[in-house]
């Protein structure tokens, strides 16, 4: 796990290494304030020496110059390491993720990947920064403030050498119980979270069904439950502060008791018990910084491994070589070949045992149930998903064989939810090609009957979309994303049930427009409504991941009974009637 | 001005602890004391040790063992201390919390429709959170803090006022530093804060819809507009953070110019002999002290400001005006027959577009209303309606000849049961998701409706059946299951009239038509309204309204509104078209 923290840190090898070495030089200045102190004391005060003691106060202020110089430097060393290593990771786990295939977002999830390139890189970063300021400086002070007292009196020293593990026991102890309780508070905080939320977007139910004030008993349990674990992680981690003050002070009292036998026999001098007094108190500064510095970096390593695990993940496909593949006459466009896939090992197959060729210009309808495999099945064509077995070809060729770009470039996708991107409607429709003029711009939304959603707007294409592109209807979204795909010109149109938003008039002057614009496209209509795809040249009927039957809407609706009663569901008998007649 | 009431607020509900408050005050002016007075004895102890064979040990142990137990007082002071610091914040919060939420349900349904409900959450979680670090921060540190400093000056003045001077002469400069630092950074934090909003917003769009970004090949410019970003990021972090960190090293040198300069002025004071060895050495320790609160307190006085801020959201959220109180002594149906009318109804979400105007209707008990119309038209509108989600403008709608006004929400919404497209389902096992509108169901009850809606045979493979437990918003069942799960939650109270509002949207086909059957012997004798985008559902229905731009438009069965070719006939004739 460091392993990979130390790469990115790699760069900012110098800063990583004078950061702490700076901080380590501005405590030992610090350490040796006591030490003039007590010559202050000891020369200065029982010679009645001023000059003396102006020369060590100017001493004193020197150390303080010498200090703030060093630990400026280090801040500033220890800064840009971590900003710039948190940096080069965030970097590196963007792409990472962006190499990922839709199994790898199917599994971990976006808004996981999202934490992770956010809040858990900062976290790391600031657990890096902490790292070098003060994981040196604190231990360090603690034993060199140990040391120095050694060398003052190795008797009383020996009260350093036992109240040192004491405290460390006490810190430990004390960290090493709340740690968890905090997990809880924390879970039990994600409970009243969930509960607002819940309450917020159910709020038509649960007044529907009057259960407001359950609603309200249930969450002042679960309030008073998270209370009431507060109060007792408060009451132990409320015990730190009094325990390490009372824990130092006893040793002070040894201190003094033992420095005045050590006075008595002329051993010391007052003013180095004065000094040793005065490292006991350095080292219990010292100490509760360490402990907040040890919580933190806690948190950090925690963030790191998650990191790390979505480092290690590699993508599951790899990219063929095929940049270009022109598209033959007499070869079908897309071509399955016994395709089967299973999402998840073990669990039962999405797709199984597909076959059906689809020739350029020609309309594939498909139609079936709710998971009945019909969007995975278009989703193969563009190889967003690898079969598990079976063949999936376009233009006679393996889809595994293109690179990713070649592939894709033949095809565009209208996605069941209508995405679109924070920027201007121009933009988002150049995703579908980077150098599309105006007028290819307009001829695709003339085709997606979006047109008059531009034109409707003052800015025309320059209007901007919000993210998500939420100052649009629903059925504005559908059909800017369906203009987006077109805008590509792409050999194969896949719509996936991309017209739900749109009422059935808009639904059948889209398919019109299809069917007359884009006479060499191959397009998959995927729906539910058997209206949609009715007009097909084959409709593949799918029913739990099996293919039903292949072929027009008349035979079908003569020898295959899912389509029937698909179709039977969704009009009247004497309809149906008319239509045969 | 606002910032000072809701100051006032936070102290309203203090008041409540206000025994706990007292108690927190007294034990930290001890706390204080007593931790001023321990470096007193100190001094006084490393007198006593004078030199060589001139050490009073007598004097030294009476000393000590005052010393000792002063130390034990004041450990137990201060935890005792926490503990009332702790116990007045999280009640406070809790009661926040509780009231804020107890205000949610009662507020109109226009307020949360037009609020993003992140931002209602974050007030209620992450506001309430934040007041609360502050709240205990600011009771811990700012009060014990000013009271080391006021106390620290009164133990000095009273040893030795040429020293104190010194110290009050340079203690501020630590101040200056400090807020001089504050100011110049806190540009630089809003900056990199903008710059982190705008990173996190491009990683939820790209990472959010990555398959989107996949199939248009779009990777390469996404990752050049994040490096773009986080370049900036990079510059803004580095000087947020170097900026910010000079702060302690600075303060801790004027800690240091000031222990130097207690160090020189007690050293010539105990050249004069003004001043003992062990005063001065008391002294220091005091310079150590004194400084210390200082840099807390700017750092707690953020910190509050902060908590203020976010207290000043959570009450801005309570003081919403709640719901039109309920009547009462009002009428009380105890089951209506299912007559519903509505008169001249009017009714708009905002001022400036009006949606629905002059409305009548009229139905018979038993009757079914199927509403049609195109996107916009007004169909979930007329639903809000009819709950009284909303309350009219004008005109008036009334159940079995009672104006809906004068019954209470409680009473009219137990009439109706309601099914709505966007299928809400608890985090809570699947039982209790369908017994929630009538928690006291006997188990052979709840079967019985999840066998009427179909959802039986799915529920029984779920890994604990009955009480499997769903995660949030249904967790993993498919949409189509959880609507099952939603018809099953009203199959189960059957109240005298329904609302379906796209009910079977996502359920296929031929379990829709399963389904049918069952909501055909639910329907019966009970006055329903059915919006439907699918005609085939609507077919039935005894009235089919068709609605545009807030009106009803047509009125009619579907064999007369066929027959009369007019919008109705359009829409239909559109689904077969082609």
């Amino acid at each position: 796990m460091m392993k990979r923290l130390l790469y990115y840190m790699k760069e900012y090898k110098k800063e990583s290494i004078l950061g702490p070495l700076f901080k380590l030089l501005e405590a030992s200045f610090e350490l040796l304030v006591p030490l003039v102190v007590a010559s202050i004391i000891d020369t200065g005060i029982a010679n009645r020496d001023s000059s003396y003691v102006l020369r060590m106060g100017g001493l004193l202020i020197l150390l303080g110059i010498i200090g703030l110089t060093c630990s400026i430097t280090a801040q500033y060393f220890a800064a840009k390491a971590a900003v710039g290593s948190s940096t080069a990771m965030r970097k590196a786990l963007f792409e990472h993720l962006n190499s990922f295939s839709y199994k790898e977002l199917d599994t971990i999830g976006t808004s996981t990947l999202i934490t992770r390139i956010t809040s858990d890189i900062n976290q790391v970063q600031t657990g890096i920064n902490l790292v070098l300021r003060l994981f040196l400086r604190s231990p360090f002070i603690v034993f060199g403030a140990m040391i120095m007292a050694f060398t003052i009196d190795a008797k009383c020293a020996a009260f350093f050498a036992g109240v040192i593990p004491v405290l460390f026991i006490v810190v430990f102890a004390i960290m090493g119980i709340t740690i968890p309780w905090y997990r809880k508070v924390q879970s039990q905080l994600d409970r009243v979270l969930l509960h607002v939320r819940e309450n917020l977007s159910g709020v038509r139910v649960v007044r529907a069904f009057n259960r407001q004030q359950d609603e309200m008993d249930c969450f002042h349990q679960d309030s008073t439950t998270l209370m009431n674990t507060q109060l007792f992680v408060g009451r132990i981690s409320g015990l730190l502060n009094p325990l390490t003050y009372a824990i130092i002070n006893a040793a002070v009292i040894l201190l003094i008791w033992t420095g005045g036998r050590q006075v008595d026999a002329g051993i010391l001098s007052q003013g180095q018990v004065v000094a040793l007094v005065n490292y006991m108190s350095q080292i219990l500064v010292e100490l509760i910084k360490l402990a907040n510095l040890i919580v933190n970096v806690t948190k950090s390593l925690a963030c790191l491994s998650r990191i790390n695990k979505i480092m290690d993940r590699e993508p599951g496909m790899t990219e063929g070589t095929v940049a270009d593949q022109k598209q033959k006459k007499n070869v079908p466009c897309v071509e399955f070949k016994n395709v089967s896939i299973t999402y998840e090992k073990g669990a039962d197959a999405a797709l199984s045992h597909v076959n059906f060729q689809a020739y350029p210009g020609e309309t594939i309808g498909v139609i079936g149930g709710t998971g009945s495999g019909k969007s995975t099945l278009v989703s193969l064509i563009p190889r967003f998903y690898d079969v598990s077995e079976g063949e999936v070809l376009v233009d006679g060729r393996n889809v595994q064989d293109y690179t990713y770009e070649g592939l894709r470039s033949k095809v565009g996708v209208v996605p069941q939810k209508a995405v679109l991107f924070s920027g201007t409607i121009r933009e988002n429709l150049q995703w579908g090609k980077k150098d599309a003029t105006d007028e290819e711009l307009y001829a695709a939304l003339e085709t997606a009957q979006g047109r008059e959603i531009v034109e409707k707007k003052e800015k025309g294409l320059d209007t901007e979309v919000l993210q998500g592109g939420r100052n649009l209807s629903g059925g504005q979204r559908q059909r800017l994303t369906i203009a987006r795909a077109l805008v590509r010109d792409p050999e194969i149109l896949i719509l996936d049930d991309s017209a739900s938003a749109l009422d059935f008039a808009t639904d059948a002057k889209l398919r019109k427009a299809l069917r007359e614009h884009k006479k060499e496209a191959t397009v998959f209509l995927v729906s539910q409504r058997a209206a949609t795809i009715r007009q097909a040249d084959q409709i593949i009927v799918l029913d739990d991941g099996a293919v039903a039957g292949i072929g027009k809407h008349d035979e079908l609706y003569q020898n295959c009974e899912v389509y029937r009663e698909i179709c039977n569901s969704q009009s009247s008998a004497e309809e149906e009637k008319a239509h045969e007649a | 001005m606002k910032r000072k009431s809701t100051l006032k607020r936070v102290l309203c509900y203090i008041e409540e602890y206000r025994l706990y408050l007292l108690a927190s005050i007294l034990l930290a002016v001890l706390t204080v004391a007593l931790t001023l007075y321990a470096p007193i004895l100190t001094g006084d102890a490393i007198d006593y040790m004078i030199g060589k064979g001139a050490v009073d040990f007598a004097a030294l142990l009476k000393l000590l063992t005052k010393l000792g137990v002063i130390i034990a007082a004041t450990s137990v002071f201060q935890w005792l201390m926490n503990l009332c610091n702790n116990h007045i914040t999280y009640k406070v919060v809790m009661d926040v919390r509780t009231e804020a939420f107890d205000h949610m349900q009662d507020l109109p349904l226009s307020y949360i429709d037009s609020h993003p409900q992140g931002d209602i959450v974050s007030r209620l979680i992450a506001d309430i959170d934040q007041f609360s670090d502050g709240l205990l921060m600011g009771f811990t540190q700012l009060f014990t803090g000013v009271m080391t400093i006021l106390g620290t000056l009164l133990f000095m003045l009273s040893v030795n006022v040429g020293i104190t001077l010194v110290v009050v002469c340079i203690t501020p400069l630590s101040l200056l530093v400090a807020s001089f630092i504050a100011r110049r950074t806190h540009s630089m934090f809003k900056l990199q804060s903008e710059t982190r909003g705008e990173l996190t917003g491009l990683i939820d769009e790209m990472v959010g819809n990555q398959k989107v970004v996949k199939a248009f090949g779009h990777e390469e410019e996404a990752i050049a507009q994040f490096d773009e970003i986080n370049r900036q990021l990079q510059k803004h972090s580095l000087r947020a953070i170097f900026y910010s960190s000079i702060t302690n090293p600075a303060t801790r040198f004027v800690n240091s110019m000031v222990y130097a300069g207690v160090g020189v002025a007690g050293a010539f004071a105990a050249i004069r002999g003004v001043l003992s060895v062990g005063q001065l050495s008391c002294f220091l320790s005091y310079a150590n002290q004194y400084t210390k609160p200082f840099n807390e307190i700017s750092g707690v006085v953020t910190e509050l400001q902060n908590a203020l801020a976010c207290a000043e959201r959570v009450f801005d959220f309570i003081d919403q005006e709640p719901m039109s109180a309920e009547p009462v002594n009002g009428p009380h149906i105890e089951k209506v027959q299912g007559s519903v009318d509505l008169e001249n109804v009017q009714f708009s979400y905002t001022k400036d577009r009006e949606l629905i105007k002059n409305l009548n209707l009229h139905v018979k008990p038993g009757q079914r209303i199927a509403i049609v119309g195109p996107t916009g038209c007004g169909k979930s509108t007329l639903i809000n309606l009819l709950m009284r989600f909303y309350d009219v403008d004008a005109g008036c709608i009334s159940v079995d000849g009672t104006p809906i006004q004068k019954l209470t929400r409680e009473n009219l919404r137990q009439q109706y049961g309601m099914v709505l497209q966007e299928t809400w389902l608890k985090s809570a096992t699947v039982r209790e998701n369908i017994s929630y509108g009538k928690p006291d169901a006997t188990e052979e009850e709840i079967i019985e409706a999840a066998k009427a809606s179909h959802a039986h045979s799915f529920i029984r493979r779920l890994p604990k059946g009955y009480d499997t437990v769903l995660s949030e918003d249904g967790g993993s069942l498919s949409q189509g299951q959880k609507q099952l799960l939603c018809i099953a939650r009203v199959m189960l109270c059957l109240p005298p009239m329904l609302i379906l509002d796209e009910a079977t949207s996502s359920i296929d086909t031929r379990t829709e038509l399963k389904i049918q059957n069952a909501f055909a012997k639910m329907m019966e004798g009970r006055t329903s309204f059915i919006v439907a985008h699918r005609l085939s559902t609507i077919r039935e229905a005894d009235v089919i309204l068709v609605m545009r731009d807030g009106q009803i438009i047509e009125q009619g069965t579907h064999e007369s509104l066929l027959a009369a070719k007019g919008f109705y006939a359009e829409l239909y004739n559109s689904q077969w078209a082609v």
